[in-house]
């Protein structure tokens, strides 16, 4: 009898557990235009490319947990996002297919050490330009502008913009440069600003109601209001510009202005607009077209 | 020297946010463990079976997940109210990182205080229920006062444990010595540099707590 009440409860709370998981993925509908693989690719004078020619396959370095820009499914295993797309539509004009790419999932605190290290041959990941970093690696690009902006519930109107935050519960990564702002320009005070471990439980809080607003780059959030629009929305006030770049190794001059290249027919191509509609777009907030920065 | 002096925002609260942390749960997990050791060796069954319950459960079940339970899961059940920490995230937080520190190390505590009874020779015990003690009288001015003589070295340990323990509550909206890496790396300095200074830090606050354990150890040897 005793054992027949403990299989019931193992059930039920088997049951429970299963239920919890989140439904639909991103990705989907419209999916991202698949690209003509190159052929006789040459670039001249790049190591990390005769790198790539020698080992038959493209390493590239990615997010595993951005969905819309770099996102894993945790079943399939499967790479989606506009970065990943991005990164895609590079190897294919370099040569390579998606069966003779090995994605990487690294975190924003490793990117520069493993491109230094050559563990990947270029990094696609939500990766901001600016000049510090610039002293380590090199970029690519921009091949999109976003800028810190916020994400709210639906059925909030009176969050309008980063002078409304005054009051309201604020959640970002801990010591991302996001949350450090907010912090630093006291748009909210310091007692209304929770830091957390990553965006994915910011957006949980948020659903929850423990939170107000979750803050970073526009294009991450538009990811997580794409994957469920019927919930949360983003305000659309950016209040920086973070230009993301294609992180490189610094010296690699050569298949830096081959990427620019690459990035720069897409723009001007109309690929660019098809791999954000498929992706970032379905958010339902318009993009506007980088202008490519080459050094 | 130049990243800890650029960065002494940092550096000084999360120190003392830290310091806080530490306090709080420290004096927290000292008076839940020793209830619980109590209760570990009380004649009353139903006690001593919830003691070892306790033990059994939550006993080096993994911090972050403690961490994690109280920073999703539990605001689910919806037993507080985040209006009851005056709508401040900060409080609510801090709140709960000392009550996952304080649960964890208790357990810890609970079987230091425990070996420490059991040095105890069952003589003493025994004699002082002779000479008409309670229970309660018989644990509090006989066994526990020699038990404590003998756990000084692990208790010691165990605070230090938890002393470094609490840079976890950085994933979880409390900031200290735990977050100061997040933000450096974030503000492009060195993290090296910087860790090594949070590592040395840490190195000053353990020092006094071994002086005090030395100390302790001095004034309560006896001869056996």
């Amino acid at each position: 009898m005793r054992v027949r009440t403990l299989a019931v409860a193992l059930l039920a709370g088997g049951l429970a557990l299963t239920a919890c998981g989140k439904e639909g993925t991103p990705g989907g509908s419209t999916p991202a235009p698949t690209q003509q693989v190159a052929t006789d690719v040459k670039v001249d004078g790049s190591e990390t490319f005769k790198k790539i020619q020698s080992r038959g396959k493209v390493v590239i370095g990615v997010k595993e947990d951005q969905p819309g820009l770099g996102y894993k499914d945790p079943t399939s295993g499967k790479y989606s996002g506009f970065d990943v797309e991005i990164a895609k539509l590079i190897a294919a004009k370099l040569g390579y297919g998606d069966d003779k790419i090995e994605y990487k999932a690294i975190a924003s605190a490793g990117r520069e050490q493993a491109l230094i290290n050559g563990d990947v041959d270029y990094y696609v990941g939500t990766y901001t330009i600016n000049d510090k970093r610039k002293q380590q690696v090199g970029f690519a690009g921009p091949y999109f502008t976003a800028g810190q902006d916020l994400l709210v519930k639906k059925a909030d109107n009176s969050i309008t913009g980063p002078e409304t935050l005054k009051g309201k519960k604020v959640c970002s990564v801990t010591g991302s440069t996001p949350i450090q702002k907010v912090k630093n320009e006291g748009l909210t005070e310091a007692s209304n600003i929770v830091e957390l471990q990553n965006y994915s439980q910011c957006v949980q809080q948020l659903d929850q109601g423990a939170v107000d607003a979750v803050t970073t780059d526009d294009a991450i959030l538009k990811g997580y209001a794409a994957q469920e629009p019927e919930k949360f929305k983003v305000v659309g006030k950016p209040f920086s510009k973070e230009p993301y770049g294609v992180g490189l190794a610094k010296d690699d001059k050569a298949l830096r202005d081959k990427i620019n290249d690459i990035l720069e027919a897409a723009i001007s191509g109309g690929d660019w607009e098809k791999i954000y509609a498929a992706t970032l777009g379905k958010s339902g907030s318009p993009a506007t077209k980088p202008v490519l920065e080459r050094y | 020297m130049d990243v800890l002096l650029d960065n002494l925002d940092l550096y000084g609260p999360g120190f003392l946010n830290t310091i806080e942390l530490f306090l709080i749960a420290a004096a927290g997990s000292l008076v839940l463990g020793t209830i619980l050791a109590m209760l570990r060796v009380s004649p009353v069954p139903i006690f001593r079976a919830a003691g070892t319950l306790y033990v059994t459960v939550v006993r080096n079940t993994p911090l972050t997940l403690v961490f994690f339970f109280f920073a999703f899961a539990f605001p689910l059940l919806k037993i507080v109210d985040a209006s009851d920490f005056g709508g401040s995230a900060a409080r609510y937080y801090f709140t709960f990182a000392v009550i996952s520190l304080t649960l964890y190390t208790s357990a810890f505590v609970c079987e230091v205080v425990r070996s420490g009874i059991n040095t105890v020779p069952v003589g003493q015990a025994e004699a002082s229920r002779a000479l008409g003690l309670t229970f309660g009288q018989m644990l509090g001015s006989v066994v526990l006062p020699q038990a404590t003589r003998a756990v000084v070295p692990p208790m010691v340990s165990t605070m230090i444990a938890l002393l470094k323990n609490t840079t976890i509550a950085a994933g979880f909206s409390v900031f200290q010595a735990g977050s100061i890496s997040l933000n450096l790396s974030e503000r492009g300095e060195n993290q090296l540099v910087g860790l090594l200074w949070v590592a040395l830090f840490f190195v000053i606050l353990v020092i006094p707590m071994t002086l005090l354990q030395r100390s302790l150890e001095k004034r309560w040897s006896i001869a056996r």
